[in-house]
């Protein structure tokens, strides 16, 4: 046993010799191995999005084999019965025959536009999450611009896969975008002429955002998603406050073994819930969509999740066309579509700048900020959520007048009404909210939690016993100054009175250990 | 090989490597010293070795792996052996239906349960631990400063960089025209959109040597007044080759047999443009079937209120008052096709439309007459 034990010692001591012999690996590897990382799940989200990506260039590979981007007009004679006999492209050919005639080609396909979602959602609430704690204030802006791209690109690159299918919604999607593009002022129409060879939809479209889908943006995103997780290394990641944590520390555990387990643990976690979803919820059944003819669409034509806030504002907006007779119109949907998504990219990017300018705090922070604790930029945070909310339910504002029997009429008014009005509301709100929170941190800091106990004195006066954090002055007051951490606002927070209702179907009543200091605290010691 | 917090605070400096009698986690210590570390805690997650608890969640972990080997087995198993060829319509009693859950539950639940099994032993097993390390935030030190700029100024010396201007200037003097070289075959994209937008199929000096057009449906069947029934639409394309393709985007109408009080209403609002032109025939009257706002089809015919309605984006036209929009983003009205019936008692256009049909674009030529209101 314990010849074995040493010579498998010995074999793998010669087999790093011989690495480190070539490679001089013995220090970068001890650095990398012993790396701290603070944790806490909100920064794991990111990583949501990281997985899903590899994912998708698994599972995009896998259709790329077989999915044949032309635009040629063939006749369907495949197995799926309704559509035989129909002209259509080979484009969208293919992608039936990948969702009947290659085994397991529905479930890579179903895999493919899943992991999409998830993508864009965890990028979505991952960007919630910097923003709301102020993680993207020095040094990190450059990150929090990659971020922002990585989102952008992200977008056109899903709106561009679920374009290639040729099938009538992806059609239909392509068609709002010419009309968006011929809206630019000067190149509109040029820019339109050059994406579709000519006239929309032309016979080379497909074949164009196929080699931008399954390369460019691709390689893009893979550039920019290194840089992004390279920075975050090299920065090092930010931390909560709290005990022993500051400006000039990491506190956590290992990156070996510690923090890698957690990462395969739950990269294999998104893994496998995207693979359950792919085969047990359908997504984007193409063949009921049929081939994408120009003078055919239905009702309910709604696009990915994270596109459709933009096609609510495209809805909402306005019959607005400036027109300088005889030459040049400048159409309604250039406000919402063009103008809407530029500064939808632009001022988030020039976000972390303004705030620097506007609060001239121009120091570098590694400890995040509780929202509260920056009501102005929470605010301004929820303002935009809900901006963005009510635009992606004006986005299927039919659905929603279908089916809660609302007139359609009545959804686009309250779109166009409630855009305006909520965001202010919603900033409001949530500035008081924040104030509030603030206050009670403050109010408990120096009076103490509140217990629940109600007391009556001699002179049949009512009050409620305090458990202070610390130990009183004569007025019954606690200097405790607020560190930017979690107060402690129920009595078994701070160790006393453990829940009295165990158990799961009855309580199990047991008498707690704690029992001595509460009979104290009813008794009036406290 | 639980190391307390206060021994590993004390130990600022150095161990001497050489010495003989240290232990491996010393000698490890050392290495998190090097890289500005410290413990704070760390000690087993199970104060025993070999107890019963801990011999429980290795046995929970381990069989968490086997289970993920099973799934994947049945996964792997499935694919190749489960029926999956479709055969049309069939019931959920058939296999083929099932295999695609059969696949991604197999797989997905292989992933999840070594997922579960890595996090639980990651969770449960490995010590507890907390750590700080420095952060050596902001930039370099003032050294390495200096001596990187006097690096930088060497270069720049050696190349001579302030020295010779004339050099630097002519660089980037070639460099404008070079840059643009390179995005120059990007031009081979760029077509002139000449009259895409404003000519469509329904143009028979083009498409049908200047003989009027005649309407037909998609299957190519001419069409006759008889064809479409009071209160009734039909969607025509121009009788052309391919005109009811998507090579004629612009081209797909909405044929109208209005009843006769909506078609007297439509006359009494005709705009003087389509007047001139009677572009109207009896009660047939023929709208462009693409919305005037981004483009989808405005399909959906209110027979009631009269109105036409854009599923894409919700705009609505006025069908007895020249499809004019009335609600949702659309600026402009269906431009209208003029018709008549030929000597064979078929449908024509007698012109293309008389406005460009389709979304608004940046040239769009804006004619008084569409402001007749």
């Amino acid at each position: 046993m314990k010849r074995r034990n040493g010579s498998s010692d010995s074999l793998l001591t010669k087999a790093g010799g011989e690495l480190d012999d070539r490679f001089k690996l013995a220090g970068p590897a001890r650095v990398l191995f012993n790396k701290v990382f603070p944790d806490h799940w909100s920064f794991l989200l990111g990583e949501i999005a990281l997985f899903s990506f590899i994912l998708l260039l698994l599972s995009g590979t896998f259709l790329a084999l077989f999915f044949e981007p032309s635009m040629v007009e063939v006749t369907y004679h495949g197995a799926y019965v309704p559509l035989q006999g129909i002209e259509m492209s080979r484009a969208y050919e293919s992608a039936l025959d990948l969702s009947f005639e290659v085994r397991g080609g529905l479930f890579m396909r179903q895999m493919h536009h899943w992991a999409t979602l998830l993508f864009m959602a965890s990028i979505l609430i991952h960007m919630l999450r910097i923003f709301f704690t102020g993680a993207f204030r020095a040094p990190r802006e450059t990150n929090w611009m990659i971020g922002i791209l990585l989102f952008w690109v992200g977008f056109f690159e899903g709106f561009f896969g679920y374009s290639l299918p040729d099938d009538g919604l992806s059609g239909t999607g392509l068609r709002i975008m010419e009309g968006m593009t011929a809206s630019v002022p000067f190149i509109g129409p040029w820019a339109s002429a050059a994406l579709f060879r000519g006239q929309f939809p032309g016979t080379d479209v497909i074949s164009m955002i196929y080699i931008i889908h399954v390369f460019i943006f691709p390689l893009i995103l893979l550039a920019l998603i290194t840089v992004h997780v390279a920075l975050v290394f090299i920065q090092k990641h930010t931390q909560w406050p709290g005990p022993g944590r500051t400006e000039h520390n990491v506190v956590g555990f290992r990156m070996f073994p510690n923090y890698v387990m957690k990462q395969v643990g739950f990269m294999l976690f998104i893994w496998g819930v995207i693979a359950a979803m792919a085969g047990l919820f359908q997504i984007n059944p193409i063949w009921l969509f049929g081939p994408y003819e120009v003078s055919v669409v239905s009702s309910a034509s709604q696009p990915d999740f994270y596109v459709m806030y933009l096609d609510g504002l495209i809805r909402l907006f306005p019959a607005w066309e400036f027109r300088v007779p005889p030459y040049f119109t400048l159409p309604a949907v250039f406000w919402p579509a063009i103008a809407g998504m530029g500064l939808s990219v632009l001022l988030p990017l020039v976000y972390p700048a303004l705030e620097r300018r506007f609060t001239k705090d121009r120091g570098h922070h590694n400890l995040l900020q509780r929202p509260r604790d920056n009501p102005g930029r929470t605010s301004l945070g929820v303002m935009v959520v809900v901006f963005w909310t009510v635009g992606a339910v004006s986005g299927g504002n039919d659905v929603f007048a279908e089916k809660f029997d609302i007139s359609l009429n009545a959804m686009t008014w309250a779109g166009r009404i409630g855009i305006v009005i909520l965001p202010i509301i919603a900033y409001y709100l949530t500035y008081r909210i924040c104030l509030g929170l603030q206050q009670h941190d403050r109010e408990v800091l120096a009076h103490g939690l509140e217990t629940g106990i109600l007391m009556r004195d001699p002179n049949g006066r009512f009050y409620e016993v305090h458990q202070p954090l610390a130990e009183p002055d004569e007025h019954g007051h606690t200097e405790l100054e607020y560190n930017g951490w979690v107060v402690p606002k129920k009595m078994n927070r701070v160790g006393a009175l453990p829940p009295t209702d165990r158990g799961f179907f009855k309580s199990i009543e047991e008498p707690s250990e704690n029992g001595a200091a509460r009979d104290e605290i009813e008794s009036g010691k406290h | 090989m639980s190391a307390h917090t206060d021994s590993a605070r004390d130990e600022g400096a150095a161990v001497d490597l050489s010495d003989p009698k240290l232990t491996r986690f010393e000698v490890y210590k050392e290495g998190l010293r090097r890289d500005d570390i410290e413990i704070i805690h760390y000690e087993p997650r199970f104060a025993k070795p070999g107890t019963k608890a801990e011999k429980r969640m290795e046995r929970i972990v381990a069989g968490l792996f086997l289970l993920s080997g099973l799934f994947a087995t049945l996964f792997v198993v499935a694919f190749i052996w489960w029926p999956w060829e479709y055969e049309g319509a069939a019931t959920w009693r058939d296999p083929q239906t099932w295999y695609t859950p059969v696949i991604g539950f197999t797989l997905g639940f292989s992933l999840l349960f070594f997922a579960v099994g890595v996090l639980t032993w990651a969770k449960k097993l490995l010590p507890i631990e907390e750590l700080v390390q420095d952060r050596h935030d902001g930039g370099s030190s003032k050294e390495d400063r200096r001596i990187a700029e006097s690096t930088v100024d060497t270069i720049v010396d050696d190349m001579g960089l302030r020295r010779r201007p004339f050099l630097v200037k002519s660089a980037l003097l070639a460099a404008a025209p070079l840059g643009l070289a390179a995005v120059a075959p990007l031009g081979a994209l760029i077509k002139d959109p000449a009259d895409m937008y404003t000519v469509t199929g329904w143009n028979a000096e083009r498409y049908n040597d200047g003989e009027p057009i005649r309407l037909m449906m998609k299957d190519g069947a001419l069409v006759r007044p008889d064809m479409v029934s009071a209160g009734g639409q039909i969607t025509v394309y121009p009788a052309i080759d391919h005109g009811a393709t998507n090579q004629f985007p612009t081209a797909p109408t909405l044929l109208i047999h209005l009843r006769e009080a909506d078609a007297a209403k439509l006359r009494e609002n005709l705009y003087p443009m389509y007047q001139d032109v009677d572009a109207i025939w009896g009660n047939f009257v023929a709208y462009s079937k693409i919305c005037t706002h981004v483009g989808c089809p405005a399909s959906l015919y209110e027979q009631q209120s009269q109105r036409l309605l854009c599923p894409c984006h919700q705009s609505q036209f006025n069908v007895v008052d020249n499809a004019a929009p009335v609600f949702g983003p659309a600026t402009r009205h269906l431009p209208m096709l003029p018709i008549t019936v030929d000597d064979e008692g078929y449908f024509v256009a007698t012109s293309d439309f008389l406005v460009p049909p389709g979304p608004a674009f940046w040239n769009r030529p804006s004619l008084p007459e569409e402001d007749e209101k």
